[in-house]
């Protein structure tokens, strides 16, 4: 199927410019120019070297220089880098400087061969691939051919298989917070406890469990625990009544775990009430229990109940009723 | 004879008696280079590789690959005392403590940046003008493969410092890989060793980022640049160009010369970059912690479009049967990537099955000439741009005083807007293009030469055009639709009937052309 043509008749190649001969090439001065010019790359060049061994050597790692436009700067790392910056750029330039003006430049013509074998080839390949083939005779040998397929099967297996202690399995540490009834909330950073009275209204404070003294908190509890507290007119709410006997005295509590992808929600907006991701812009309206109403995040931030203890500090009256942080598979979102 | 040239003939004697390489060597060495400007986009790939290689394993050195708690006790007054990850206290001892060690590290991080950047131009320039077609449709696939690694290397790399940046891409790739419904989970858990961000993603993806990726880098790069080699490489159609020849400077000793200094030039580009401009000051972020976070968190700019498609999402998911499927983390993160670089790495034949054409080329399309495929270019690159603008809506924001929601809708609109306007725009400006290019041989160029003519009237002089350039303006292919009747030629329906009318349709498109100058109206000109 040939299908593309030329129908009109092709205008005619007037062949390769004439070769245009360089300065150089011509005038004996323009010559010994351009050598110098690329003598003078070299130099600059192994200026370039010198400066970056003189700052090695020379310029205490931690003198800072102010310089105008690019401000307080390390002296040892610009030295460094300018040094080595020129000792580079310069080699190159020399270089191709020297190709450009004095090294014969006549443009050179290669042929093209396509790339198909001939048909003598391909056919004594084809021949021998299928002598090679019939000699392992596969077709006529059907014990082996179920064996080695089996074989294979199996064979695959094992890489897999060994990869599997790469971790622990899920269970159910995604569905699962520190947080169990009674659990104070205290200050991060700060790890104190928290009066509900001390809370102005406007307030907002980031949270965590308490943990037993001196036990550490580990970085794969900190990526679920992180609660967010602010506290708003309890008339600013628009909530459910269950929602709303899981705040205190105008006290809310949601995951700092974004629904979405699991970045810390960590932009809160006074005068709107809005919790905003800083990563996809999700946006989270703190008087409606953290209802979504802008970007990504399909789910609300989850609500932590509250209450307060007999002393008046802030605890959770109950775990989360969900998990928190991003979707998963597993997750029931019921 | 010299003496050096004796002693370099007994080495050359040496080799040669044991491995006969005079033959092959003597054929490379003769080797002819095109010469263009575009040409070099590959050459920066291929030398900022090497200096990722250079300065990686400098980095290596010095670097503690490990999620092990250690107290920082170093220079950086602002963080001592910090509990911290031994990846993050590493980092910024090679950063303050290791002479050249942060000029190190800026050169590791610029030259990746270049890295993917060359990357992405040197697939456009291949793209826009025909270079993957027969016999390159291998080296086209080998160039999709690079590009893919550059993504996983460049995640993986700045992944490792463990700032509270990188750890916040960290999060948002386990929420991805969280999402992929049936095995998300289990992958997410066995891959950080436990819950995110557990203790061992860190020292995996070092020995990815360091041996494994480069590794499969190198190899691909190897066979990339010799099927370049084998091939020979494409050039643009010009006086004494033909599909049969090359025309261009030999390997040695020009094209060694300008190659080799081409590489320190990038080399020495990239350390003046990372002299004097900052990137990636990790020791302002801080040690990662899940709890924190800093605004303006932006991923290196190869990513920005990735983000700017999850960012633009809308908020969906399904809950049903006790299972959760985060659709607006699926098509954004995954299927709308997986879609563009399938799409991306089939294209060759699509165009090849679309034109019907399965001749070899070696002398590349000027882009005007195939305006369907340029249109498709043009309209690629504005969805990633526009996808690019969203991943930065934040940044915008701030800087310009804009509404975050504004930018968001701009750009959920414009995703599906912009790309087939600017199709319909660029097909229409490489028309209009070829008709100039027609104008110009037909009359020739404008002088700005006014004459006045006997009767009054004012006329502009026009030159005629050299018959080099002319030759550059009528020398290529006009390809004609496929003609594929649904009735063949005894009158039976053909079978594919679907399939063949989509062809068609395509083929037709693809050929929409100004018609070219044929020489009988050149003869017709230079008649009178």
């Amino acid at each position: 199927m040939s299908t593309v043509s030329n129908e009109i008749e092709a205008t005619e190649d007037p062949g390769t410019a004439p070769h245009v001969l360089r300065a150089a090439d011509l005038n004996p001065r323009s010559e010994k120019r351009a050598e110098q010019q690329v003598a003078i790359l070299f130099v600059l060049s192994g200026i370039g070297s010198l400066l970056l061994i003189y700052s090695y050597v020379f310029i205490d790692k931690n003198l800072f220089i102010f310089i105008p436009v690019m401000g307080n700067q390390n002296a040892s790392q610009l030295g460094l880098g300018l040094g080595m910056a020129m000792s580079l750029f310069f080699l190159g330039m020399a270089a191709i400087h020297w190709a450009k003006t004095l090294m014969p430049e006549t443009e050179v013509i290669n042929h093209r061969h396509e790339f198909r074998s001939s048909n003598e080839d391909r056919e004594e390949f084809v021949a021998t691939v299928k002598g090679g083939v019939a000699g392992v005779q596969l077709g006529r040998r059907k014990l082996i051919k179920g064996s080695l397929a089996g074989a294979m099967g199996l064979f695959a297996l094992p890489p897999v298989l060994l990869l599997r202690d790469l971790g622990p399995l899920p269970k159910k540490q995604l569905e699962t917070t520190s947080w169990k009834a009674g659990t104070r909330l205290v200050t991060d950073p700060g790890n104190r406890p928290i009066l509900a009275s001390d809370l102005e209204v406007g307030a907002v404070v980031q949270t965590l469990p308490a943990v037993a003294e001196g036990s550490e908190r580990l970085l794969s509890d900190i990526a679920k625990d992180p609660v967010l507290l602010i506290r708003l007119r309890p008339e600013d709410f628009q909530l459910t009544p269950e929602k709303l006997a899981m705040t205190h005295e105008g006290i809310i509590a949601f995951s700092k775990i974004c629904s979405h992808m699991g970045c810390a929600v960590a932009l809160y907006e006074q005068q709107t009430k809005h919790l905003l991701c800083p990563c996809h812009q999700s946006t989270f309206d703190v008087t409606r229990g953290a209802k979504v109403i802008f970007g990504p995040a399909a789910r609300p931030l989850p609500q932590l109940d509250i209450t307060v203890d007999n002393e008046g500090y802030l605890i959770a009256r109950a775990p989360f009723s969900e998990p928190v942080g991003p979707s998963f598979w597993e997750r029931n979102s019921q | 004879m010299t003496t050096a040239e004796k002693r370099i003939g007994a080495v050359a004697n040496y080799v040669d008696e044991r491995i006969g390489a005079a033959g092959w060597v003597k054929k490379s060495l003769n080797k002819v280079f095109p010469d263009h400007w575009s040409f070099m986009l590959g050459e920066v790939c291929m030398y900022s590789f090497i200096i990722l290689l250079l300065s990686g394993t400098f980095l290596t050195l010095w670097f503690d690959p490990s999620q092990r708690d250690v107290i920082y006790e170093g220079v950086y007054a602002p963080l001592k005392g910090l509990k911290m990850s031994a990846a993050y206290a590493s980092t910024l001892d090679i950063s303050f403590e290791v002479r050249g060690g942060l000029l190190m590290r800026q050169i590791h991080h610029w030259a990746a940046n270049i890295f993917m950047a060359a990357i992405v131009a040197h697939l456009l320039r291949v793209f826009f003008t025909g270079a993957f077609r027969k016999p390159r449709e291998f080296n086209w696939i080998l160039g999709i493969i690079l590009l893919t690694l550059g993504f996983v290397e460049g995640l993986f790399g700045y992944s490792l410092p463990d700032d509270l940046l990188s750890g916040t891409g960290l999060r948002i790739t386990s929420a991805i890989i969280q999402a992929i419904p049936l095995v998300g989970t289990y992958i997410s858990f066995f891959l950080f060793g436990g819950a995110f961000p557990g203790t061992g993603f860190i020292p995996r993806i070092f020995t990815l980022h360091v041996l494994l990726i480069p590794g499969a880098f190198l190899a691909v790069i190897t066979i990339h640049v010799m099927l370049v080699w084998y091939q020979k490489h494409t050039q643009f159609p010009g006086p004494g160009k033909t599909e049969k020849n090359v025309v261009g400077h030999p390997i040695l000793p020009v094209y060694m010369a300008k190659a080799g200094g081409f590489f320190f030039i990038v080399f020495g580009v990239i350390a003046f970059l990372s002299a004097v401009a900052s990137i990636n000051p990790i020791w302002l972020y801080g040690p990662y912690t899940p709890g924190q976070i800093s605004a303006g968190s932006q991923p290196d700019w190869y990513m920005g479009w990735l983000d700017g498609l999850v960012r633009m999402a809308p908020p969906l998911e399904t809950h049903a049967l006790g299972h959760t499927i985060s659709w607006n983390i699926l098509i954004p993160a995954l299927i709308v990537p997986g879609i563009v670089f399938t799409g991306m790495a089939l294209y060759p034949f699509i165009e090849s099955w679309i034109t019907g054409d399965k001749r070899e080329h070696h002398l590349l399309d000027r882009p005007r000439n195939v305006p369907n495929r340029t249109a498709l270019g043009v309209m690629s690159v504005t969805f990633v741009m526009v996808a690019l603008i969203n991943g930065g809506n934040d940044i915008f924001a701030t800087n310009f005083d804009l509404s975050i929601n504004e930018i968001m809708w701009f750009s959920r609109i414009s995703i599906f807007l912009l790309p087939p306007l600017s199709f319909v725009i660029t097909k229409r400006l490489c028309l209009s293009l070829q008709r100039a290019d027609r104008e110009l041989v037909l009359h020739g160029k404008e002088t700005g030469r006014l004459v006045r003519m006997p009767n009054g009237e004012f006329v502009e002089v026009h030159e005629p055009i050299s018959a080099q350039k002319r030759w550059i303006l009528t020398s290529h292919e006009q390809p004609q639709a496929l003609e594929l009747p649904d009735i063949d030629s005894r009158g039976v329906k053909r079978p594919g009937g679907v399939k063949n009318k989509i062809r068609a349709r395509l083929s037709k498109a693809h050929a929409v052309a100004v018609p070219k100058v044929s020489a009988q109206e050149l003869k017709e000109i230079e008649g009178h």
